[in-house]
């Protein structure tokens, strides 16, 4: 092989020379010609070395790589949005082929394409239950008082950084939709009364609005978890319901009406214990005096207990600051 | 130092900004003593660190003085009660940063003495370093500067680092506040005992007292009570903002620069305000605890202006009140200066140990670039490029860079290239940029969400 380059190499020199000798009479052209004929062979030599470098750098240094791999990961959404639990959808592709993981894990791929990849895996789909964020606020405009104005910057974190923001309630949703700039899928949209709500169909549960919301009113629950407490406020009674109108006055009503253990009063808050879950009942909510705690149904939306004071405003509250900030 | 400070003897830092100072407002009222409010509300969490402790119970008579909350750790101090009366509940309330927290409320008897009723003598001579510094901890005083750090855990110096300076911060460069300089004019042989006894805990030979060459006469005030060894000297510093920030007065000073993410006792100094060393001279001895600050209350939404003594925990609006406040008019309520105080959303917050001064704007008072800006809240122009942030930053960082990034949301990047945490929030840039962009709170954003990050990491 050696021997063949160099035999090859010299030929195509003498080659050259015997072209150059015959353009000897034409000067300086033949000169030029007989650099370019060298530089274009040297080249080509060049080239034929580094390819035979690189076929044994292939053979020599080659990882296999399971091809289902890539199959699966085209069929993944490519949302990168990490619900799963994975760091992206190719890690979840390598853990889905590695038996690690079922391919229902991926809560923002179609059903049909789940099927499709345990069908080419010949493993089982593995259902997981639908999983959705929620928001532990309904002090919308029309309900929570505003005690300041804030101007600046149009974000939630930054009016958080401002005094906490000008709404009354020092737990309460501000409003600016940093959950909503958050949720790659659109899944939020910001209601009339400034409040986000969940598209439970687009929601994928990938956690991006829990860490975008200053407040921290995001969290991800799992559909069948129905009885819901609309409210972060630790402030008492009355103090919580000056601020806003559907605020939790810890009264614990909904602790007496629910199997015992299933709602706790922490911190001025009713709190549910969501391993009781299998006990829950719209019972719980029906004494409400606020409606702070809901049972939510799948078509009828957040259902307020009979006894919750209607609210029929749909204005904003008027605005009557004492401080602008 | 620049060759210029060197002739003139004027020393200061490089960049930095030129601000109206609005100081004639207050400087010539003497610090008034203020009533007790019928109820006040003291905060456990008015300090950087851990809160306090209650250590007493609803209903309980407390006097003027008494220790009523006990440090939970070693970078937290006590509170005292401000008053003597009853306390009413341990319960929630707003707090500056507009978060809920929980507080003592006591109810002051009507015709409660100002006297002090609670302490024991302390002979100052006869402690070691660890007793100063515990002492100087049941004292109860932070820094009273605005950043409410507790001052004994600047005294405890690490392993392996050393202070030869002392440096007392007179410069109050904030336009408006006065609290500072009528401190140095009435208390000056306060502060000087404070030095002495911060340089004994620390085991220091030299002080000095930087102080702004706008307030020539606490130089005069001081210089009477500098003792005669020559430990302590007052040196006087340009008029510039922010000569009063920590490491632009260990600049000027000494000279010499505090590293990247590194605090002044990593270049062998360490500041304190001369309001906490004037507490500390004045409470130590004596054996009490900090139960009221000097505040000012400024600005064209109070139409009596002054400096006030004002017991910890008086609602802001009492003290309002009393200063004229119109509130009628739509106005803007800052806690400090208006540099880098914080806007409150509600006036009926107490004053804590970190309070400096209050300052109420009016609609009418605010500059029109401002006032346009609060009608269209999103009219912040574009960067054009003019370096005037650049020029004034005070740490050497790159405002425009980081703005820019910021607006993206690119916030690692912006700690991880471009220095955000060497950003203290002066506000230089903010006010020198011409297009508005309100680059201090992109970097206050940015700041947050990097913290939580880490702390996420970290969990």
């Amino acid at each position: 092989m050696r021997f063949m380059l160099c035999y090859s190499l010299k030929c195509a020199f003498r080659l050259l020379i015997t072209i150059g000798n015959l353009f000897g009479q034409f000067g300086i052209l033949s000169d030029m010609i007989t650099h370019l004929v060298t530089a274009g062979v040297m080249m080509a030599g060049l080239g034929v070395i580094l390819a035979t470098l690189l076929a044994i750098a292939n053979k020599k240094l080659y990882v296999f790589e399971d091809p289902r791999i890539d199959e699966v990961d085209a069929m993944l959404p490519h949302a990168n949005c990490g619900a799963c639990g994975m760091a992206g959808c190719r890690a979840f592709a390598e853990a889905v082929v590695s038996g690690k993981i079922l391919p229902g894990q991926c809560t923002v791929n179609s059903p049909e394409m789940i099927q499709a990849i345990a069908n080419l895996l010949g493993v089982s789909a593995g259902s997981r239950e639908k999983r959705v964020a929620r928001l532990a606020c309904a002090g919308g405009k029309h309900v929570a008082r505003v005690r300041a104005l804030y101007r600046g910057l149009k974000s939630c974190r930054a009016a958080s950084l401002v005094a906490g923001g000008g709404k009354g309630c020092a737990w309460g949703c501000l409003g600016f939709g940093d959950c909503k700039d958050a949720c790659d899928f659109g899944a939020i949209t910001m209601n009339e009364f400034g409040l986000p709500e969940v598209d439970v169909e687009k929601c994928t549960a990938c956690g991006a609005c829990v860490t975008a919301c200053p407040r921290g009113l995001f969290s991800i629950h799992p559909v069948h978890h129905r009885l819901w407490v609309a409210c972060k406020s630790e402030a008492k009674g009355e103090e919580a319901e000056a601020e806003c109108e559907v605020a939790c006055t810890a009264c614990g009503r909904c602790v007496m009406d629910a199997p015992e253990g299933l709602i706790t009063i922490k911190n001025n808050l009713a709190t549910i214990d969501y391993s009781k879950n299998h006990l829950a009942s719209p019972a719980a909510i029906q004494r409400c005096p606020t409606g702070a705690i809901v049972w939510l149904d799948d078509e009828k939306g957040p259902i307020k207990g009979a006894a919750a004071k209607r609210v029929v405003r749909r204005s904003p509250l008027p605005v009557e600051p004492s401080v602008r900030i | 130092m620049s060759l210029a400070s060197q002739w003139t003897g004027v020393k200061t830092f490089p960049r930095g900004i030129h601000p109206p100072e609005f100081k004639e407002m207050t400087e010539d009222k003497p610090i008034r003593r203020l009533a007790f409010p019928p109820e006040l509300i003291i905060p456990l969490s008015q300090h950087t660190g851990a809160p306090a402790k209650p250590i007493v119970r609803e209903g309980q008579e407390v006097v003027r003085g008494e220790p009523i909350a006990e440090p939970s750790g070693f970078v937290s101090v006590p509170m005292h009660a401000p008053a003597t009366g009853v306390i009413e509940k341990i319960g929630l309330a707003r707090d500056a940063r507009g978060t809920m927290s929980p507080a003592i409320f006591l109810k002051a008897y009507p015709g409660a003495t100002q006297e002090v009723l609670y302490g024991k003598d302390v002979n100052v001579d006869a402690l070691s370093r660890e007793e100063l510094i515990k002492a100087v901890q049941s004292t109860g005083v932070v820094g009273l500067g605005g950043a409410a750090f507790p001052t004994h855990v600047k005294l405890a110096v690490p392993e392996g680092k050393s202070v030869d300076t002392v440096i007392a911060n007179g410069c109050e460069c904030e336009p408006y506040l006065t609290t500072d300089y009528r401190v140095m004019l009435e208390y000056p042989a306060d502060i000087i005992k404070g030095l002495q006894i911060i340089m004994k805990a620390m085991g220091v030979q030299r002080g000095i007292i930087g102080v702004e060459d706008n307030k020539l006469k606490a130089v005069e005030a001081l210089t009477p009570h500098l003792p005669a060894d020559g430990s302590i000297s007052v040196q006087v510093c340009k008029t510039k903002y922010p000569q009063g920030a920590e490491k632009m007065l260990v600049k000027a000073l000494l000279g010499r620069e505090v590293p990247s993410g590194g605090l002044p006792i990593d270049c062998g100094a360490a500041v304190f305000n001369v309001a906490t060393l004037a507490q500390i001279g004045e409470l130590l001895p004596r054996g009490q605890g900090l139960i009221e600050r000097v505040i000012t209350i400024t600005g064209p939404g109070v139409t009596r202006p002054g400096n006030f003594m004002t017991a910890l925990g008086t609602p802001l609006r009492y003290v309002l009140d009393f200063c004229g406040y119109k509130g009628d008019d739509l106005a803007e309520v800052i806690l400090g200066g208006p540099m880098m105080g914080v806007s409150i959303g509600t006036v009926d917050i107490p004053i804590t140990k970190g309070i400096t001064g209050v300052l109420v704007m009016t609609r009418d008072a605010l500059p029109s670039a401002l006032a346009d800006l609060a009608t269209d809240e999103t009219r912040a122009l574009p960067c054009i490029r003019c370096a005037s942030c650049v020029k004034a930053c005070p740490m050497g960082l790159n405002p425009s860079a980081l703005g820019a990034l910021g607006r993206k949301g690119e916030y690692e990047d912006m700690a991880k290239h471009y220095h955000l945490f060497d950003c203290f929030e002066c506000g230089s840039c903010s006010y020198v940029c011409p297009s508005s962009i309100p680059l201090v709170q992109y970097f206050r954003i940015a700041k947050a969400v990097v913290r939580q990050k880490q702390a996420a990491a970290k969990s």
